[in-house]
């Protein structure tokens, strides 16, 4: 199967001599989930960018369902929608005429723009504010208006650059089930995103960029598989005066009845609930402390930075 | 077009538009910019109406008794092609200038950048709503000019061919302007140190005939100078110049300015990273 995005060997180095992009390879499945990660900085907006064509590369090889940017621009431009970090549209436009406008702009007739709007405007909860000033619109409401711009020409690759980058946990919710249907519907989607939370949750594969390089590129379970600790709290059912201690697992009191609990791979929860039995303390509620995403994001960034010194 | 040919031009064309695509983004373009400076219209129409309202009043009616005629025609109806041009050249020009750079400002641009619009399509489409400004608002001078002036037209292709044309390049200027600015600024120095001072002095309220040689030589390098006499030609059958200079002026200079701005488009300049 033709993949959705190949990037052989892509180079970016700006105009003032800043190297963002130092020879990255990539591969994007058709109909993938797709996260890229890094650090503010490393890369992920100007490798969007050269996506996009908003920004010129300068060496390697970009392909968008088998097709070469460089000499297939055109088309490949028509078979992305992007949801960029920044608030770029009109605001001193309507929010339809945004997205009716943004249509035409790929060929669509305004009556087939205006009918693919409303139901975009619709689905997005954006529908009353269909006549509004956009600039009226809340941080939230932008960036959904920013989704059904880069969607009215029913594009094949989606990418969103920090899409839910402001928005309250409920609508981000909601950007999420909408993402993940259309992600079934046949869109291939690739988000970059600061909430690891958020990548964990909906991406399949992932890559994790730093100052410019790849440093992992993977399915997102079995990166998650190989992590090598998590820490876990666990509330009791009474107050704990001394910690029973549990052979070779590092436990810890964060408050008279809360134990914080690093767990290896290999390890098991399993002989923590029982020393805690054995001492007539029971568990009634645990959560994993940090996002497993997280920690191992920061762990690779890390590792990638200190190789580089 | 039949469909046979259609199907070989749209192949040609572009891979990523045909041409019935190509037309839909034209028209977005052009009636995205015609409904921004209609919905600004006490910004955009109406300030060049009440400017020419002046010039007739003070230049018409209370100093033109005094000056007379020139080459056989009263004054206040020798100054009604050069404020009708003044007027589609400099709203030509702020249109595009000041769409542009607040697209560019805004980041909206990247709207047309990262669709599959070509960039002379672009381009077209800026050129395309800069003319329509600038003739909107030509069309609504010269009906203010009626309230003021006899109106003649001794050649109706050559005011249409004139106006037109000048529009158009004036369109493409403010966008080169715009592509170059940085600040706002920046989308003022050249109508305000350039462009003003080159169509007062390019014979708007006079003939070079009144000047002395040497002015009378220097005058001839100001290209606006051809063009307004072309359309004073049109409207008056009266040119300081030959009519074809004022075609030959308007089309090189349309040819080489879109060749510049499509290069610039090309290279990203001002707009790409």
């Amino acid at each position: 199967m033709t993949p959705a995005v190949e990037i052989h060997n892509l180079s970016k180095t700006y105009a003032s001599g800043a190297e963002a992009l130092k020879g990255i390879d990539l591969m994007i499945e058709p109909g993938d989930f797709f996260a890229l990660l890094g650090p503010n900085g490393a890369g992920k907006s100007t490798t969007i960018g050269v996506l996009s064509s908003l920004v010129s590369k300068s060496e390697g090889v970009v392909r968008v369902f088998g097709r070469d940017l460089d000499t297939d621009r055109s088309w490949v431009k028509s078979q992305i929608g992007i949801v960029p970090q920044e608030f770029n549209f009109n605001q001193f436009e309507p929010v339809e005429e945004v997205v009716i406008n943004q249509g035409g702009f790929y060929g669509m007739t305004r009556k087939a723009a205006r009918a693919r709007s409303d139901h975009l405007l619709q689905e997005l909860g954006l529908w009353e504010k269909r006549k509004s000033m956009s600039r009226q619109l809340s941080g939230g409401m932008k960036r959904r208006l920013m989704i059904a711009r880069a969607l009215v020409h029913e594009p094949r690759l989606l990418i969103l650059d920090e899409p839910t980058a402001g928005v309250d946990i409920e609508l981000r919710r909601g950007m999420w089930q909408f993402l993940t249907d259309i992600n079934e519907a046949g869109t291939t989607i690739i988000l970059t995103t600061h909430y690891l939370e958020e990548a964990e949750q909906l991406c399949r594969n992932i890559a994790i960029i730093n100052e410019g390089r790849i440093i992992e590129n993977t399915n997102m379970r079995y990166l998650l598989d190989n992590l090598s600790q998590e820490t876990f709290v666990l509330y009791c059912d009474q107050s704990v005066s001394s910690l029973p201690a549990v052979p070779a697992i590092s436990a810890r009191l964060t408050d008279v009845d809360v134990i914080e609990v690093d767990l290896a791979k290999e390890q098991s929860l399993s002989e923590v609930f029982e020393v805690l039995r054995g001492h007539g303390i029971n568990v009634t509620r645990m959560k994993n402390k940090t996002n497993r995403l997280e920690e191992l994001f920061l762990k690779l960034v890390k590792n990638s930075n200190e190789a580089n010194q | 077009m039949s469909p046979r040919i259609e199907h070989h031009v749209n192949a040609a064309v572009e891979q990523g538009l045909t041409i019935r695509q190509t037309f839909n983004a034209f028209n977005t373009l052009l009636i995205r910019e015609v409904l921004r400076f209609g919905r600004i219209w006490m910004q955009t129409i109406l300030p060049p109406m009440i400017m020419t309202s002046l010039y007739f009043i003070v230049f018409g009616h209370l100093i033109g008794p005094r000056v007379g005629e020139i080459d056989g025609v009263p004054y206040i109806n020798y100054l009604v092609p050069g404020l009708i041009l003044m007027a589609v050249i400099t709203q030509s020009y702020a249109n595009v200038v000041s769409s542009f750079y607040g697209a560019k400002f805004a980041r909206h641009i990247e709207e047309l950048l990262v669709s599959p619009m070509p960039h002379w399509l672009i381009i077209l489409g800026y050129i395309a709503g800069g003319m329509a400004r600038g003739l909107a608002v030509g069309a609504a001078v010269t009906v203010v000019a009626v309230f003021f002036a006899a109106l003649d037209v001794h050649s109706i292709v050559d005011l249409l061919g004139v106006a037109i044309l000048t529009s158009a390049l004036f369109a493409l200027g403010g966008l080169i302007n715009a592509i170059y600015a940085n600040s706002f600024d920046h989308i003022t120095i050249v109508p305000t140190f350039i462009l003003t001072p080159l169509t007062y002095l390019g014979g708007v309220f006079y003939s070079i005939h009144m000047l002395p040689p040497f002015w009378q030589q220097v005058s001839m390098f100001n290209p606006i100078l051809y063009i307004i006499n072309g359309f004073r030609y049109a409207m008056l059958g009266i040119s300081d110049v030959p009519v074809y200079s004022t075609y030959v002026i308007l089309i090189v200079s349309i040819v080489l300015l879109f060749g510049v701005t499509l290069r610039l488009f090309h290279r990203g300049i001002g707009m790409r990273g």
